[in-house]
């Protein structure tokens, strides 16, 4: 089970993109969703498209890996372009049902909206693979510090982002663990409606919920012997500091934005 | 040689439960000095207080009568709870629980985080304190990949990071299969002779107390045996008494003196014991 979950993953790896100072590259990957949204027509799409390939071979991460965040939502991404294919209106009509109409609209809309939805999380995928959670919850920190003028305390909600991911693998082996023990004790976990089925994990919440309290009043405790106050001034091992080969990127960005909004002037928009 | 931490008739009781029953003392009247550079087990059943006793050495308890002295610093003035932490550092018995971050050298770099230190000297202490505890080459891993005697020892790196001068110890190896268990029991060894920690280990595997210099033997919270592992593990029945076992080779050893066989009976370990009864093969 905790196979299937990449959030928060890391392949480690020696890439420029893994280089990369993580402030930045936070920052580019929220532009280039932007970008993504940007594209109203096929070149355009296609250089987005290249760009993103480009950045998946500079990364060193197995495609087959991107692919497998793409498996768990298949199925939102099928959803969604089936209901886009009709519920665009507009265009030629090139197949008449009774209930409903498929336009050449309809159909470009569904692709384009496939597309992005793909890119949308190969691009997010690709930065938490080539950032350490440690190194993404410090950026953000970083990035979020102007907050602190409004009195919000930064550094405890990055702590509390480090300690939710640094936990997700041990929670899910624990859920593991009750799930076997109750099948062990005849609960039916598999069977009956949505209902049923809903109402037979009450007793493996239950068991979560009792031990997670358990494992934060432990490691508070571990915590706090190793003087953490919650409000002194940490210092940071790793340093972030913004390289030549950051520019880089920036510039790359610059000109992926640049020549998209250009394409999309000079051919005509498909939706 | 000085004493490092210093029970001075030290009483402790936990929260009264919602009832507001007042509970029993879970320690009482407990007089001790652990000494610089020594390393010291401490025994006991469960509810015998010693996890209890752990506790106290670095103010996560404070105690309700006496005084606990670390370095000469009260642990009851919360002005010196910072610099008691730096000094006495502490492993816990659940590897998961203790460890924070994603990457076993960003969790070993937490502890020196917290004091403030540079990021260079960081650095160093880091790697430093991962090589001590062999745990070097994983670095970079994820904890949750490791076994539990591998992520004790990162535990232990993220102490050592810190350079306590002491180290308290849990019942580190409870929740660990043999060869983990062995894996920390040596780490542990090697850093109280090779860089001279002290090292206090709360546990109830006798195989374990054993390796100590000193054995302090708790029941019902107060200090029912201290001594040598040898004169310890010579009174038997005495342990016996009180829940514990001794040690097998000790045991063994035991059961023939009263078969009749002429045996001496302060043998700790299997390696003793085998040197005695090949000993009396010969003869």
């Amino acid at each position: 089970m905790a196979r299937d979950i990449t959030i928060g993953q890391y392949f480690p790896g020696k890439s420029l993109l893994h280089k990369m100072d993580p402030r930045v590259k936070i920052v580019l990957t929220l532009v280039f969703l932007v970008v993504i949204f940007l594209c109203k027509n096929f070149w355009a799409m296609g250089l987005m498209v290249a760009f993103l390939l480009g950045g998946v071979l500079i990364s060193g991460v197995p495609f087959k890996m991107l692919l497998k965040s793409l498996k768990g939502i298949l199925l939102i991404i099928f959803i969604t372009a089936i209901l886009n294919l009709f519920y665009a209106t507009g265009g030629k009509v090139l197949l008449d049902l009774k209930f409903a109409q498929i336009t050449d609209k309809g159909v470009y809309t569904a692709i384009f909206m496939a597309v992005r939805i793909s890119c949308l999380i190969i691009s997010s995928s690709l930065m938490t693979y080539t950032t350490t959670p440690t190194m993404l919850t410090d950026a953000i920190e970083r990035l979020l510090s102007p907050l602190k003028v409004f009195k919000i305390q930064v550094n405890t909600l990055a702590m509390m982002m480090t300690l939710a991911l640094r936990f997700i693998p041990t929670l899910i082996e624990e859920i593991d663990k009750i799930m076997n023990a109750q099948k062990a004790r005849g609960a039916d976990l598999e069977s009956g409606n949505l209902i049923e089925r809903a109402k037979a994990l009450v007793p493996i919440l239950v068991p979560l919920f009792v031990s997670s309290f358990r494992r934060a009043y432990e490691l508070a405790f571990a915590m706090e012997c190793r003087c953490y106050t919650g409000s002194n001034e940490r210092t940071r091992m790793k340093q972030m500091k913004m390289s030549f080969l950051d520019f880089i990127f920036i510039f790359g960005i610059i000109v992926l934005l640049a020549g998209v909004i250009l394409l999309n002037r000079f051919f005509v928009h498909l939706i | 040689m000085e004493n490092i931490i210093e029970f001075e008739n030290v009483s402790f009781r936990y929260e009264a439960d919602e009832e507001g029953k007042l509970l029993d003392l879970a320690v009482e009247n407990i007089n001790l000095g652990i000494e610089k550079g020594s390393f010291v087990a401490v025994l006991g059943h469960n509810g015998s207080g010693k996890s209890t006793l752990a506790k106290l050495t670095n103010a996560i308890n404070v105690p309700e009568s006496g005084r606990v002295l670390v370095n000469g610093l009260d642990s009851a003035d919360e002005k010196n709870t910072d610099e008691i932490r730096r000094t006495v550092g502490m492993v816990f018995q659940n590897p998961d629980n203790q460890i924070v971050a994603t990457i076993v050298e960003d969790d070993v770099a937490f502890g020196p985080e917290n004091l403030g230190i540079e990021p260079q000297e960081i650095r160093r202490r880091v790697d430093e304190a991962l090589k001590s505890v062999n745990m070097y080459d994983f670095r970079l891993s994820e904890p949750y990949k490791l076994s539990g005697g591998q992520k004790q020892r990162v535990a232990i790196a993220g102490v050592l990071a810190m350079q306590t001068q002491c180290i308290v110890l849990d019942e580190p190896t409870a929740m660990l299969d043999p060869s983990g268990r062995q894996e920390v029991i040596s780490t542990i060894k090697r850093l109280n002779k090779e860089l001279g920690i002290t090292v206090v280990l709360v546990t109830h595997f006798m195989e374990e107390a054993v390796e100590a210099d000193r054995v302090i033997v708790m029941d019902k919270g107060t200090v029912f045996a201290d001594g040598t592992a040898r004169e310890v593990f010579s009174q038997s029945e005495k342990l016996l008494a009180v829940g514990l076992d001794v040690p097998q080779a000790t045991q063994l050893a035991k059961l023939l003196k009263a078969g009749g066989i002429n045996i001496s009976t302060d043998i700790l370990n299997e390696k003793e014991c085998i040197e005695a009864l090949v000993s009396l093969l010969k003869e």
